[in-house]
């Protein structure tokens, strides 16, 4: 018999069972459904994550003080200007390097007053970040150097305390102490839940004498190159722990903070994916147990076929493709719905969600899998029915 | 493919056929206790005898839907135990034709599809298939049931449609097991009326019958009794 006469035979008798048929297929519809929604969303959210990192700006390696690592506990910094100076001339390019004191502190205008996060940085910051300025100027090494009052507003901040009023050149009180607008940044969005719209950039000097301390948070350098990073990194971190024997300093990179994060978002998309292949299984078993089903009430049904001279192994396609064809037309429905699932989450909620080929190529064939290891079963318990056995059989 | 086409071959020759089945408990029903038996090709026979008797056994092991459990059969001279499954296929494909006592068409599928069944199995292309069953069906005078499904003709049309459904393949022997048992005289008649004018075109037919009048119109009646020839006359 041939492909296409068996083929034609298949969907025919689908067909005379649609309800049965379309009830069976509903498990690996959801099955696939659900592997091609997980892999978008987990892939989705990998692909943000990524994007946030890369939009700091490149080859960009953080110098803090103490471990930095899962479950550590932050670290009293002990770092301070000097240490800058250092590690400048460790670096030996000094614009390549800048620093950053924090701290959050409301921001007032009159009667409007704003939290923000302060970051006390200097001249060298846009060598090393990539912060595009909307408005005005950058600090400059003067700002730094005589301990200027002055700052650069994040863009919600400039939103919120000026509307539509051009900031540059007006005042604002940031603990009773008056600062003069030099610039505003373009909007550049959150990286790790931190809102970087919402910051205000002083000078670093400024900034220690705001807070009251001589102390820095972390120290910044710029990579000329993504093959400098290593090697960079590890000169950074010898100088640090020459000058401090018996410290800890961590110089977290880039390319670790995304080699990091992708792993754990890809472990997570593959148990989410795994979770999907379960249920894609569990729509196989249901496959099979119709296709048992449907070779006990044709018994008879397949013995006349074999009077009528099928061999065992016509039989035995015809059922196989039934199941093949059931799991396959349920695939590439639950393709095209968990497409359209992923594209629904994607617009109506902040969930990412990027639709991969092989999430769809994977359920595709793992359907068509599930259809040949499931239907082969019923499929081989027709074929070796024996015709008479078959036809007596009421 | 030719089956020993010589004249002389007969259709069926069986030796010392027997066939046991074992019940669950492991007792044995010995359903045919060693039949000796010549069929000649173009042959009319009827197979009587009381029910249990063995009749449909020996139906089954001639069609080749069954093994014997010893002694030989011969269809068309080609000894049956030297074919596999799909030899054996293909022996019931082209030259045998069965009909049912309970029909055995295929519902929810036109009258038409059911004849052109055996051609799909032979691979014979889609067109020429409809084409034979198209025939096959008009030479039983039903020619005007093509699309009707089973569940939408009565009892003799279904049989007659059986009828059609084992003649399109054009096979050298029909067995007939009950071909009349569920119809009524005059669509028993009409059955039994297909079946004389198929011998007369020179294929072999083996009915099974419990029904005296039926049997009478055959040439040859084989009388079975608890699994043995008793008469054949
Ligand atoms: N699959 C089976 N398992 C066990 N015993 C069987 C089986 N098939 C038939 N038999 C037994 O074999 C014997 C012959 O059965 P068979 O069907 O050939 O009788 P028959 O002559 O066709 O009867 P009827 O006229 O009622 O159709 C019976 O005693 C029956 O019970
Ligand atoms: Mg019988």
């Amino acid at each position: 018999m041939k492909t296409a006469e068996a083929l034609r035979m298949a969907v025919e008798a689908l067909r005379v069972n649609r309800l049965r048929s379309m009830l069976t297929m509903l498990g690996v519809i959801i099955g696939v459904l659900s592997v091609v929604i997980l892999v978008a969303i987990g892939t989705g959210a990998k692909n943000a994550v990524e994007k946030e990192i890369a939009g700091l700006g490149s080859n960009i390696i953080l110098v803090v003080p103490g471990q930095v690592g899962l479950g550590a506990a932050p670290t009293q910094s002990r770092l301070d200007l000097s240490d800058v100076a250092y590690v400048r001339r460790v670096v030996g390019d000094p614009t390549k390097v800048t620093v950053a004191v924090n701290s959050g502190e409301p921001v007032r205008v009159g009667r409007v007053e704003v939290f923000a996060t302060l970051t006390g940085t200097d001249e060298n910051m846009p060598h090393v970040f990539d912060r595009p300025l909307r408005r005005g100027r950058y600090l400059a090494e003067t700002d730094v150097d005589t301990r200027r009052r002055v700052v650069i507003l994040g863009s919600e901040v400039a939103a919120k305390l000026f509307g539509d009023v051009d900031p540059i050149g007006r005042q604002v009180t940031i603990a009773g102490v008056r600062f003069r607008v030099i610039g505003v940044y373009e909007t550049v969005g959150a990286t790790f839940g931190v809102a970087r719209d919402q910051e205000v950039h002083l000078p670093v000097t400024t900034a220690q004498r705001l807070i009251g301390l001589p102390r820095i948070n972390g120290i910044a350098v710029g990579a000329s190159g993504p093959d400098e990073i290593e090697p960079l990194r590890r000169k950074v971190v010898d100088a640090l722990a020459e000058r401090y024997p018996g410290e800890a300093f961590s110089a977290v990179t880039q390319t670790q903070l995304l080699g990091t994060i992708g792993t754990v978002l890809g472990m997570l998309t593959g148990v989410l994916a795994a979770i999907a292949g379960i249920s894609l299984l569990v729509g196989g078993v249901g496959v099979s147990n119709i296709m048992l089903v449907s070779v006990r009430e044709r018994t008879r049904e397949i013995g006349l076929r074999k009077a009528l001279g099928a061999r065992g192994r016509d039989i035995l396609g015809q059922f196989l493709i039934e199941a093949v064809l059931l799991t396959t037309v349920g695939g590439v429905i639950g393709i095209l719905a968990g497409i359209g699932g992923a594209l629904l989450i994607q617009a109506v909620s902040p969930v990412p969600a990027s639709i991969t080929w092989w999430s769809i190529v994977l359920a595709f064939g793992v359907s068509a899998a599930v259809g040949v290891f499931f239907g082969v079963a019923p499929a081989r318990r027709a074929a070796r029915l024996d015709p008479v056995v078959a036809l007596r059989t009421d | 493919m030719s089956l020993g086409d010589g004249r002389g071959t007969p259709a069926f020759e069986a030796i010392g056929l027997a066939r046991s089945y074992r019940l669950d408990g492991g007792v044995m029903v010995d359903a045919l206790r060693g039949v000796d038996l010549r069929i000649e090709q173009g042959e009319f026979v009827a197979i009587v005898g009381p029910s249990g008797s063995g009749k449909s056994t020996l139906m089954h092991l001639l069609g080749c839907l069954d093994r014997p459990t010893s002694g030989t059969l011969r269809v068309n001279g080609v000894d049956v135990a030297t074919l596999d499954d799909s030899g054996l296929a293909d022996l019931r494909n082209r030259t045998i034709g069965f009909v049912f006592q309970s029909f055995h068409l295929l519902a929810r599928t036109s009258a038409l599809d059911n004849v052109a069944l055996p051609l799909v199995y032979r691979g014979v292309p889609r067109a020429e298939r409809r084409e034979r069953a198209r025939r096959a069906l008009e030479a039983v005078g039903l020619g005007h049931r093509l699309t009707h499904r089973p569940s939408q003709m009565s009892g003799g049309e279904q049989q007659r449609v059986a009828v059609a459904r084992a003649l399109v393949g054009d096979p050298r022997v029909l067995l007939a097991d009950e071909p009349t048992g569920n119809l009524d005289t005059r669509n028993g008649e009409e059955v039994m009326g297909l079946l004389e004018r198929l011998n007369k075109g020179g294929v072999a037919v083996v009915l099974v019958t419990h029904d005296a009048e039926v049997a009478a119109r055959a040439r040859r009646r084989i009388h079975v009794r608890d699994g043995r020839i008793e008469r054949d006359a």
